[in-house]
């Protein structure tokens, strides 16, 4: 009996001196110990790949994410043009009747299109505002008034897109073009008769009913004005409070409830703001409807609490020997706030403004609510005129089925995150820069 | 009649050349006890050691004198401070005034973030202390060859002050704590965090200092309290248990307690 145990245990010996395991084989533990360690490590290796794999994963859900929104965006970059003669007559000029003559030209074109549907469809083919570049052109060259030419028109949405797919059956069942105005289409293209311009309307233009004329320049700017005021508002207002929470303000249950109540604040879904908004600013105190300032106003609600813990988190890191050392220089509460921690905390106080001002420019809710999501084609002037921000814009245009409309969303999402990105890389270009490591 | 008295009496510390007196002072955190009853008398122009054991409240008493305690939650302190015979703990005191007559070097080296000038000049500045700039070169000058670091920082005075090495960084703290000309120095172990080439140093500019201004320091090292003070206090569990010129402690200590500590059988 004694013999057997006396072998088994050093068969257990041999097995440890063959793993060349660094530990030594003890009588108690029911299994020698590099069995453990090699568990271990096991579980160590599958952690990693498990993290890895979720790291992958998500980049996947990224990635097509952003391919799906720059191959719908892309086209949208460009417009289509139709060449059209024109003989610019002294006669119809004086009539201004820009519509008639292109009618007239496109009429001479494809003299097939007799019936009344037909002839819609043929006038269609051109955008609404192709009278107007006419007027231009002939404002500009009076010289060429009498003689005749060829002349580009910008086409309409629905033939421009597609004209971009490069004619693909699909777009032509899905979009807003019949087999006929296809044909036509196609004919202008074998006759050199159509082109791809940069479409500049896109970056220069506010909303429109006509996708082709539809751009982004008034909901860009309605954003940042939306966001002065919201900065304006909140970062006095938010680094104020964290300030006296953090540097003056005795500690005790009223200090205590207000954090608990700022922290409950940040986590309020941001259309609750908005509904505040609507019911203090709008109904209450009668300020303008859907304008920046009421905007900026609401955001700068949703994103107070948000700064006000960014700063009491800045000011926290400021480790408290520095205050010690200006307090025992004689220096006041005040200057030890001015001079010292409120000046080392800057650059966090900083990154968390601009990333909250990040937040405040993508939300939609809030302003839903206070009627910024109304249709706005011109420039606001001030900041009490109609406005509306590029993420409602996104969302107009989102309601929208018209294939012209689809590719103008993703535009103006990939617009979107572009400014997205360059204020996440000013916050992270700060926070590099100026951030004192203690 | 009792003005009278105070003079006398304010007469009398001026002949024993007493800058500090300490009168019963009881200090409590919240309900615990920190120190109790202290006494004690700090000579002008000499330097006060406090030695003793971890946790004894010696940074706790030296923290009464410029009152940086008012920073402490929940921190009460009982009993006299007299500065040139005014209790600093009278209501109306100016802890501002206070704290520019009474400097402070903590035990870790906290430099602001700032240049070294402007470490130097920011106390004499807020004082309003200096007002031209030729005034305020000439301090920055003179109080960094002051403690010996003009040598190796002139060239970099713009530089951060955080950019220095421990004991420079130290000694640009006692340059930030002398250029408000203050009358009374505090220091909270200042070589605890230094090598002992940096600390040597330190010890030396001590010495060199106590001829100017009135030095208190806490200290660990035994050592050190005999190389450099005059006058030593022992503080064991919140009490003085002994005070005396450095020598009489270290040569014949009275209290047993004293002597079980200086030959290193506690502590």
């Amino acid at each position: 009996m004694s013999n057997l145990i006396e072998r088994q245990t050093r068969l257990a010996f041999k097995r440890v001196k063959k793993k060349k395991s660094p530990f030594i084989y003890k009588a108690y533990s029911k299994k020698p110990k590099h069995l453990w360690l090699r568990k271990r490590k096991r579980k160590e290796a599958g952690f990693k790949r498990a993290g890895f794999i979720a790291i992958l994963i998500a980049s996947c859900f990224l990635f097509s994410l952003i391919f799906s929104i720059f191959s719908a965006g892309k086209t949208s970059l460009s417009e289509a043009q139709i060449k059209l003669p024109v003989a610019l007559d002294q006669g119809a000029l004086d009539n201004n009747s820009y519509r008639q003559m292109i009618q007239n030209s496109l009429l001479q074109l494809f003299p097939e299109a007799q019936s009344r549907e037909d002839k819609r469809a043929l006038f269609l083919m051109v955008s609404r505002k192709a009278p107007d570049v006419l007027k231009n052109f002939v404002e500009e060259n009076p010289n060429l008034v009498g003689s005749a030419g060829y002349i580009w028109f910008p086409a309409s949405s629905a033939v421009s897109v597609f004209y971009k797919q490069e004619f693909k059956e699909q777009s032509a069942r899905g979009g807003n073009i019949s087999p006929q105005q296809a044909a036509w289409i196609t004919k202008l293209s074998a006759q050199d008769q159509m082109q791809l311009k940069f479409n500049t309307a896109f970056f220069t233009n506010g909303d429109s009913r006509e996708a082709e004329q539809a751009g982004i320049l008034v909901s860009t700017l309605g954003s940042f004005m939306t966001i002065l005021v919201c900065v304006l508002m909140a970062f006095p207002l938010g680094v104020a409070t964290a300030i006296y929470l953090e540097e003056f303000a005795k500690k005790n249950w009223i200090t205590d409830f207000i954090e608990i109540n700022i922290n409950n604040l940040a986590a309020v879904p941001s259309i609750i703001f908005g509904l505040l908004g609507l019911s203090i600013y709008l109904n209450f105190f009668g300020l303008p409807r859907s304008s920046s300032l009421v905007g900026g106003m609401v955001l700068a609600l949703l994103i107070l609490p948000v700064i006000v813990i960014a700063t009491r988190n800045a000011l926290q890191a400021v480790p408290p020997s520095i205050r010690y050392a200006a307090a025992a220089l004689g220096a006041t509460p005040t200057q030890i706030v001015f001079h010292h921690t409120f000046i080392y905390a800057l650059p966090g106080i900083m990154t968390g403004v601009i990333l909250s001002v990040a937040r405040a420019f993508g939300e939609t809710a809030p302003l839903l609510m206070i009627g910024m999501v109304a249709f706005v084609a011109d420039v606001p002037k001030s900041f009490t005129d109609p406005a509306t921000s590029l993420p409602v814009q996104v969302y107009l245009w989102a309601n929208n089925p018209e294939m012209g409309f689809v590719e103008k969303t993703s535009a103006a999402i990939i617009v979107l995150l572009a400014f997205m990105i360059l204020i996440n890389l000013l916050a992270i270009y700060i926070r590099r820069r100026f951030e004192i490591k203690w | 009649m009792k003005a009278q008295e105070k003079e006398l009496q304010r007469n009398e510390d001026a002949q024993m050349d007493m800058r500090m007196k300490i009168k019963d002072l009881n200090v409590f955190y919240g309900d615990k006890q920190a120190l109790y009853n202290i006494n004690l008398d700090i000579q002008s122009h000499k330097v006060t050691a406090l030695i003793g054991a971890s946790g004894c409240g010696k940074s706790t008493f030296i923290r009464c004198l410029n009152r940086m305690n008012d920073y402490v939650d929940g921190c009460k302190v009982s009993g006299k401070v007299k500065l040139d015979g005014f209790n600093i703990y009278k209501e109306n005191t100016d802890t501002i005034l206070l704290r520019q007559k009474i400097g402070m070097v903590f035990q870790k080296p906290n430099p602001f973030p700032k240049s070294i000038y402007e470490n130097v000049i920011y106390g004499p500045k807020i004082h309003r202390l200096v007002k031209t700039k030729d005034e305020m070169d000439a301090l920055v000058e003179k109080t960094l060859k002051r403690v010996g670091l003009w040598e190796e920082v002139s060239d970099r005075l713009s530089s951060p002050g955080t950019s220095l090495s421990g004991g420079q960084q130290q000694r640009l703290c006692i340059a930030r704590a002398i250029a408000t000309r203050p009358e009374v120095i505090l220091m909270d172990e200042p070589c605890s965090a230094l090598d002992p080439i940096a600390t040597a140093k330190i010890e030396e500019l001590i010495t060199e200092l106590a001829q100017k201004f009135t030095i208190v320091m806490v200290t660990h090292s035994m050592q050190q309290a005999q190389r450099v003070s005059d006058q030593t206090a022992f503080f064991h569990l919140g009490r003085i248990i002994e005070s005396g010129t450095t020598e009489q402690i270290f040569s014949a200590p009275i209290n047993e307690q004293t002597k079980d500590y200086i030959s290193g059988k506690f502590g």
